[in-house]
C-alpha cells in the first residue's frame, strides 16, 4: 500500500457505521463485515480513502454498515459502478461487495469483463448458493439437485457456475476463496486482495441460515488448499481443476498489467493537430 | 366456479393456469415472486401442463418468452419495476416480432432512490414499446384481465403482447375474495392458441426477426404495430362484452363511476382508484356532484371512451401515480391530448401522488375535489401539484438535520 495514505490507525470497529445489520441471526455476512473492518484497520486505510460498492441482495446491504464511502447500486451493476468510480478516482481503495445472485447471474457479464480489464478493484462475493432476498431461489452456484426452492422443487438441474475457473479464464490476476467460519483466514485474504494491484476476486463461502440451513455443515467440509498459490495461469488451472469448491486460501496471484485510464490526455491538442494535418 | 381468498399475485397465477399456458420463463423479483412460485408448485404437482424455466435475468426472461411465443406456444411471465426496465429493449423487440403473450407487471417504484413500494413509472416506461397495457384495481380483475389479455393478444386483428398491471403490496399481497372460473368456462372464452403464421414446421423453415435497411420498411413495420394497437380498442370491447356475458363481470376499457351527472370527475388508474371510489361516495353523501373515471386500458388509449364520459363536465382532477420529470403526470398528458380542441372539454387539474407507495388518504381526495371545483369556478387551471403534507416534510427535514449534523461532525471532504 502507498505509505502516504497511512495516518493515525483506527480500530476495526471504528470502520463500522451505527446502523445495525438487518441480516438474519447466524448469517455468514456478519463475519465478512467484521473481517473487512479488521482488514481495513490492519491496512490503516483512512475511511475517506475507502469506497464500498454493492449491487442488490442481502450481502449488498454491506456498504450501509461501514463508515466509509458507500454506494448501493442496482441489481447486478456493482462492478460497473465500481469501474466508473475507480476510473475517476484512482486514489480510492475500491471494494465491491455482493452475492452470488447479483454477481454471477444478472451481473455475470460485468464479472467477466472486470476480470479481463484488471482494474485495481477488490471484489468480495459472499456466496451462499441461494437468492436470499427474494426468499430462497437457486442461484448460479446452487447444486443442480438442491430441491428446497419453491421455484425449482426438483432442483435447478443446471450445472453450477464455477467462479474461480471463470475468473481465471476471464483473466483475473488474483483469485482466492475464504470462509465466513474462518474469520482470521478471511481477514488475511481480504488484506491480500486489497494489497494486490489489479482485479482481486475473493469468493467467500458465507452460509445462509434461513434458506440453506444445511450449510452449517460447511464448517466440517472446508479444508485448506494444498501447496503454494499458483503464480501463473497454467498452474492455477491445475489447482482449480483439482478443487472441490470447499478448499480455502489464495488460489492464484500474478502481477498482470493493471488497466487505469489516464487523467491526462496522451497527446496535446497541438500534437494531434499536427498528426492530422495533410 | 368457487370463491376463495386470493392475493393479487395468486390471482395472476390463476389467470395463467386457467389460460393453460405452455411455457413460463421466470426470474424472481419482489413483489412478484409469489406468482412464479405458485406456477412452479402447480407444474410440479401435475396440475398444470407447462414448462417453467428459470433464467439469469429479466432481460433473458423476456427474450425467451418472445422466442417461445414465436414458435406458436402460449407464454406467460411476470416481473416488476427494475426487472421490467432491465428487459426494456426486449419489450420493444418482442412487440415488433408481433408475438402474442402476456406479461404481468407488479408495479413498484423505480430507483433511485431504490424502493419496494408501488407507483406506475415502471409500467409507464413500457408505454411506447408496442405492448398493450391493462391496469387492474382489484384481485378479481387481475385474474379476469389475464384471460382477457390472452384473447386480446392472440386476436388475428391484434397479434401483440399485453402487459397486465397490478400494484405491488396494495394488490400483490392483499387477499380479496376471488371467483375462480371453471376450466371449461375459460376454455370456451379462450380457445387454444391459434399460432397462425407463428410456427416451426419441418419442411417449411422460416427466418424471423430479420433486419431492415432504410426508413421505408422500418416505418412500415412500426406503423403496423400502431394499426394493430388501434384495432385492439374495438377488439377489446368485443372481448369484454363476451366476458361479461359469460361470467357476469364487466371490465370495460374505461370504468366510469357516478360520472353521468358529475360536474367534477377524478381520473385515476390502478388500485388507488378504489380509494377515490370511496371518496366519491362520501362526497356524494355531502351533495357534491363528483364522479370517478378509471381507464383500464392505457395502450391502446381509449380516448373516444374518455371523451364520451368527460366532454361537458366542468373539471377533471387527474391523479397520477407517476412522474415524468419536466412534464408532470403521464395520465394528465394523455387525457389532455384526448380532449384538446374538443367542444365541451373540461378544465384539467393535475395532481401527482402515491409515488413509491405513499398513501393518498380520503382527506386529500376531498381536498383535490375542492381545489378542482374552485378552479372550475374561477375558470383557471391550477398548476400541477404534488400530494405531500407538511407533516411529511417536517419528518424529512428532521432526517436532513440529522444528516447535516453528521456531515459537519466529519468536517469538509479531504
Amino acid at each position: 500500500m502507498a505509505t502516504e495514505t497511512r495516518t493515525h490507525a483506527l480500530k476495526a470497529k471504528e470502520y463500522k457505521s451505527d446502523i445495525a445489520p438487518v441480516w438474519c441471526p447466524g448469517c455468514g455476512h456478519f463475519a465478512v463485515l467484521s473481517a473487512l473492518t479488521k482488514a481495513l484497520a490492519y491496512l490503516e486505510l483512512p475511511k475517506e480513502r475507502v469506497a464500498l460498492v454493492s449491487g442488490i441482495g442481502c450481502s449488498s446491504r454491506l456498504p450501509a454498515y461501514l463508515d466509509t464511502y458507500g454506494f448501493h447500486g442496482l441489481h447486478g451493476r456493482a462492478l460497473a459502478v465500481a469501474t466508473g468510480l475507480k476510473a475517476a478516482r484512482p486514489e480510492l481503495t475500491v471494494v465491491v461487495a455482493g452475492g452470488d445472485g447479483d454477481g454471477f447471474s444478472i451481473g455475470g457479464n460485468h464479472f467477466l469483463h472486470a476480470c479481463r480489464r484488471n482494474m485495481d478493484l477488490t471484489y468480495i462475493v459472499m456466496d451462499n448458493e441461494v437468492y436470499g432476498m427474494t426468499k430462497g431461489q437457486a442461484s448460479p452456484t446452487t447444486a443442480p439437485e438442491w430441491s428446497r426452492s419453491k421455484l425449482t422443487p426438483h432442483g435447478p438441474g443446471v450445472r453450477r457456475f464455477r467462479p474461480a475457473a471463470i475468473a481465471l479464464a476471464a483473466g483475473a490476476s488474483f483469485i482466492a476463496r475464504g470462509f465466513a467460519g474462518d474469520p482470521s483466514g478471511l481477514t488475511r485474504l481480504i488484506v491480500q486482495a486489497i494489497e494486490h494491484r489489479g482485479f482481486s476476486f475473493l469468493q467467500v463461502l458465507s452460509p445462509c441460515q434461513t434458506f440453506r440451513p444445511e450449510q452449517t455443515e460447511w464448517k466440517q467440509q472446508v479444508h485448506p488448499f494444498d501447496g503454494e498459490p499458483a503464480a501463473n495461469d497454467l498452474e492455477a488451472a491445475a489447482r482449480i481443476h483439482a478443487d472441490d469448491g470447499m478448499a480455502l486460501g489464495l488460489i492464484y496471484v500474478e502481477p498482470l498489467p493493471v488497466w487505469q485510464p489516464l487523467a491526462q490526455p496522451s497527446a496535446s491538442l497541438a500534437e494531434i493537430e499536427q498528426e492530422l494535418s495533410l | 366456479m368457487r370463491r376463495v381468498l386470493l392475493t393479487g399475485n395468486a390471482a395472476a397465477a390463476w389467470g395463467a393456469r386457467l389460460a393453460r399456458v405452455d411455457y413460463v420463463p421466470a426470474f424472481p423479483i419482489t413483489p412478484q415472486t409469489e406468482i412464479i412460485e405458485a406456477l412452479a408448485r402447480w407444474i410440479d404437482a401435475g396440475e398444470m401442463a407447462a414448462r417453467l424455466v428459470t433464467l439469469e435475468s429479466e432481460h433473458s426472461m423476456i427474450t425467451a418468452a418472445g422466442a417461445a411465443a414465436a414458435t406458436g406456444v402460449r407464454v406467460f411471465s411476470a416481473t416488476s419495476s427494475q426487472g421490467l426496465l432491465y428487459g426494456m429493449e426486449m419489450l420493444y423487440t418482442v412487440a415488433g416480432w408481433r408475438v402474442p403473450w402476456v406479461l404481468v407487471n407488479v408495479s413498484r417504484g423505480l430507483s433511485a432512490p431504490i424502493t419496494l413500494e408501488p407507483d406506475h413509472n415502471d409500467v409507464l416506461a413500457a408505454r411506447d414499446s408496442g405492448f398493450l397495457q391493462i391496469h387492474c384495481a382489484g384481485c378479481q380483475e387481475v385474474l379476469d384481465s389475464v384471460l382477457l389479455a390472452y384473447r386480446l393478444a392472440e386476436d388475428a386483428r391484434v397479434r401483440l403482447p399485453v402487459i397486465v398491471n397490478l400494484d405491488g403490496f396494495y394488490l400483490s399481497f392483499t387477499r380479496e375474495p376471488v371467483s375462480i372460473p371453471e376450466p371449461a368456462e375459460v376454455d370456451a372464452l379462450l380457445p387454444p392458441f391459434d399460432p397462425q403464421g407463428l410456427a416451426f414446421r419441418a419442411g417449411a423453415p422460416l427466418s424471423q426477426a430479420v433486419a431492415v435497411l432504410g426508413g421505408g420498411p422500418y416505418s412500415y413495420f412500426r406503423y403496423q404495430v400502431q394499426l394493430a394497437a388501434q384495432n385492439a380498442l374495438a377488439v377489446y370491447d368485443e372481448i369484454a362484452a363476451d366476458f361479461a356475458e359469460r361470467f357476469g363481470r364487466s371490465h370495460p376499457a374505461v370504468e366510469a363511476y357516478q360520472c353521468d351527472d358529475a360536474e367534477v370527475v377524478l381520473v385515476m388508474m390502478g388500485s388507488f382508484a378504489t380509494k377515490a371510489r370511496a371518496a366519491v361516495d362520501r362526497l356524494r353523501d355531502a351533495g357534491r356532484p363528483v364522479g370517478l373515471l378509471r381507464p383500464r386500458l392505457l395502450r391502446p388509449f381509449p380516448a373516444a371512451a374518455c371523451r364520451r364520459h368527460l366532454l361537458g363536465k366542468r373539471a377533471l382532477a387527474v391523479i397520477d401515480q407517476n412522474l415524468s420529470p419536466g412534464q408532470g403526470g403521464v395520465l394528465a398528458t394523455e387525457l389532455a391530448a384526448a380532449l384538446y380542441g374538443r367542444p365541451g372539454a373540461p378544465l384539467l387539474a393535475s395532481f401527482i401522488g402515491g409515488l413509491g407507495g405513499r398513501d393518498i388518504p380520503p382527506e386529500e381526495l376531498f381536498e383535490i375535489a375542492r381545489v378542482t371545483e374552485a378552479a372550475a369556478e374561477r375558470g383557471e387551471t391550477p398548476p400541477p401539484r404534488l400530494l405531500y403534507t407538511e407533516a411529511e416534510l417536517r419528518e424529512l427535514r428532521k432526517l436532513q438535520t440529522i444528516a447535516a449534523v453528521e456531515r459537519d461532525r466529519r468536517g469538509p471532504a479531504p
